[in-house]
């Protein structure tokens, strides 16, 4: 049949089995949404407060694992705002599409009204990116960039497409959805390299990262670390990969990690690390890092290998049949002596000075009493994120929402919503006044939608993260980091629309998060935090495990 | 170590990946000594040579990141050995006074003469980069006025192809 450019981009989004679209109209994607009214029975199109909503909405969609999400946004401003998006989906090799209006063909590079070079500025915050110029290729190349998307190491994939090519018309012919690439697979010499040291090791560690989580293969870590009786530890990124009850769990390790994450990979004799990119917040000195153990690195892409560390074996290829082949073919360990080690490493506890203030652990535990297993749980950057990640008790995998890579504050909201449209279930954001104050804006959107969010600020009246730094290495120069804001959360939450209480003690605390579970509607809480409440333990940049400061 | 080297790509879409292979080189703090980019005998397709210095790491690192770009079809370390490099270079020369000892030291290089002027003479020398830097610093004390290199292109030696576009 024939269809104009516009109803071609509707289809293929249908044959991919998009549903949902978040993104903000436009000048040059009028015809876009033109289409879009045309099929509004079966896509359902998100309006979010700003285009950084909506590719941070299609990226949290994307992170539950049900399907890739897509945004939407106009030429020029459009695409700027739309740049902090998929940097953060590209930092944490995120599948997601992102379509753009642009200009006309003959007018591209006239500096017209709304026009940035938007190749050129996406270029290295995407996978890949497409600009469209001739209308036989936009069904193809709209295909392509889901399967670049999903395939291989995920990442975010933008198709530009120039105004006078939505309108264009060409004949269009169905095809089934793309699948992804097959991973390549594993070497056996090389897996049998990695057998062989497992089993000649006494102090195994797994290192998990956000890898296991794109490759779904948390039961597969399990697998083997009960085979190879070995602990785990984890980047950010990587945490839901293992069930936090089991006692093989020791969270997340690096600059803010958990005592004995940090110091069991420091003493591990071999660590086998899955999905995992060493950056320089989960290492600290490289040249510290594990020097006295073998790093067997698996990962689906090889330019990771070696790139940070000096790894003993790199794997390229499928994780899951990496972890399957080493839990097959290695023998039941038994490390008696590893475990009294580790065990007495999780004695170790931090200690912080006394207050009647709410503290930041009392907020998650609590959140945590009143939250199925599976709710997804977003946070937005900064301190209130490294609580989430040290308290937050994370039984499945994908229910951390978090930008980890590039650090984005102001993605929680945005994350939120998408998390929560694509599992369509009751959905926590974990944020803080200063993250907040970024992107309340899609509170909007949330009161829009009718969506059951708990939001949750721990309001501790400062940029408690920078301030941190500040106290540490900065003698106290609290420059710009307690900002003395009058905004009352409880009544901008109110005018949004949404439900507002504010928690003082755990009295106030237990009944606000008790009544917003039930309100199953969005609700925000504003918790009057412990100003001085520091992250710990923390590593200072460039240290190791020998410089761990728990007070 | 820092050293020199040289890298050859087969890529698509060649005027949109001039863009991304400097976008990424400039992104992963790699310094391009030299990059030439041209069409081959199969359209659609074009042959690129760079070289930039860098140590073993960074030479590991820079082929897994351009093998990863979309159009790079195949990205390969050149071994000096076993490789035919070439370079050409159009340089122009004040002459006044000394055409005669201008004249010779482009006979010793083989140099092609490509233009002349009463006090200033074009030359042309195909070669090399050592051969190049070489005859530069022979000519140097005449005054050069203006140099235009094209940076290495390169081929490995005997039958053996980078990349077989007929397969793509």
């Amino acid at each position: 049949m024939f269809l104009k450019g516009s109803e071609i981009v509707m289809e293929v989004l249908l044959e991919q089995g998009v549903d949902t679209v978040f993104g903000y109209p436009g000048g040059q994607v009028l015809n876009i949404y033109d289409a879009l009214y045309k099929y509004q029975d079966r896509i359902h199109h998100v309006l979010t407060a700003d285009e950084q909503g909506a590719a941070h909405a299609a990226d949290g969609y994307s992170r539950i694992g049900k399907n890739i999400g897509v945004c939407i946004s106009t030429s020029g401003p459009g695409v700027t705002n739309l740049m902090t998006g998929l940097a953060t989906a590209h930092a944490d090799s995120i599948p997601m599409v992102a379509i753009t209006g642009n200009v006309p063909t003959e007018l591209l590079g006239t500096d017209c009204f709304q026009e940035v070079a938007t190749i050129c500025l996406t270029m290295p915050v995407t996978k890949h990116n497409f600009i469209i110029k001739n209308i036989d290729d936009l069904a193809d190349t709209i295909r392509e960039a889901f399967r670049l998307a999903k395939s291989g190491r995920p990442g975010p994939v933008l198709v530009d497409i120039p105004k006078d090519v939505q309108t264009a018309t060409v004949e269009y012919t169905p095809q089934p959805a793309v699948k992804k690439d097959c991973p390549p697979c594993p070497s056996t010499e090389l897996l049998n390299e990695a057998v062989k040291l497992i089993n000649e090791s006494k102090r195994p560690i797994l290192y998990c990262g956000g890898g296991v989580i794109n490759a779904d293969c948390s039961e597969s870590v399990t697998e083997l670390a009960e085979k190879a009786d070995a602990y785990a530890a984890f980047s950010m990124m990587g945490l839901t990969a293992m069930d936090s009850k089991s006692p093989r769990y020791l969270g997340m390790s690096g600059m803010h990690g958990s005592y004995e994450a940090t110091t069991a990979l420091d003493k591990a004799d071999v660590i086998i690390a899955a999905g995992v990119r060493f950056t320089d917040r989960a290492t600290g000195n490289k040249n510290r890092f594990a020097e006295n153990s073998k790093i067997i690195h698996l990962d689906i892409d090889y330019a990771e290998q070696r790139k940070n560390i000096n790894s003993y074996l790199n794997i390229c290829g499928d994780l899951e049949a990496s972890l399957k082949y080493l839990t097959e073919h290695i023998e039941q360990k038994n490390n008696l002596q590893w475990h009294t080690e580790v065990e007495a490493m999780k004695e170790v506890s931090c200690t912080r000075p006394k207050t009647d203030k709410l503290l930041p652990e009392t907020v998650l535990a609590t959140v945590n009493k009143f939250a199925a297993d599976d709710t997804p749980v977003a946070t937005d950057v900064g301190q209130h994120q490294m609580w989430t990640a040290q308290y937050y008790k994370f039984r499945k995998p994908r229910t951390f929402i978090t930008s980890g890579g590039l650090g984005t504050m102001g993605f929680g909201l945005g994350g939120a919503i998408g998390a929560c449209m694509a599992s369509g279930k009751q959905t926590v954001l974990i944020t803080s006044d200063g993250s907040f104050g970024m992107n309340l804006n899609e509170l909007a959107t949330a009161v829009s939608q009718n969506l059951p969010l708990v939001i949750v600020i721990m309001n501790n009246k400062r940029l408690g993260m920078i301030r941190q730094w500040q106290t540490r290495f900065y003698g106290n120069r609290f420059m710009a980091t307690i900002p003395d804001r009058k905004t009352d959360f409880v009544k901008l939450a109110e005018a949004f629309g949404a439900y507002g209480m504010r928690a003082e003690n755990e009295a106030d605390l237990e009944s606000a998060v008790k009544k917003a579970f039930e309100l199953k509607s969005t609700v925000v809480i504003e918790c009057l935090t412990d100003s001085n409440a520091d992250v710990l333990p923390m590593i200072p940049p460039n240290g190791s495990a020998d410089n761990i400061m728990l007070q | 170590m820092n050293s020199k080297f040289a890298v050859s790509l087969m890529v698509k879409n060649p005027s949109e990946v001039l863009t991304r292979i400097s976008s990424l080189m400039t992104q992963r703090n790699f310094v391009i000594d030299t990059f030439s980019l041209g069409e081959t005998e199969k359209s659609g397709y074009a042959r690129v040579t760079i070289t930039i210095k860098g140590d073993e790491h960074q030479r590991e690192q820079l082929l897994k990141q351009l093998s990863k770009l979309y159009d790079v079809k195949k990205a390969e370390l050149l071994e000096p050995d076993n490789t035919i490099m070439r370079e050409l270079m159009i340089v122009k020369v004040n002459t006044s006074g000394r055409l005669r000892e201008v004249l010779d030291t482009a006979a010793v290089y083989k140099s092609k003469i490509l233009d002349m002027s009463p006090s200033s003479v074009c030359m042309e020398l195909t070669g090399e980069t050592g051969k190049l830097d070489a005859f530069l610093n022979c000519i140097r004390d005449y005054g050069i006025l203006e140099c235009c290199r094209t940076g290495l292109v390169a081929l490995e030696r005997g039958t053996n192809c980078l990349f077989d576009t007929a397969t793509a």
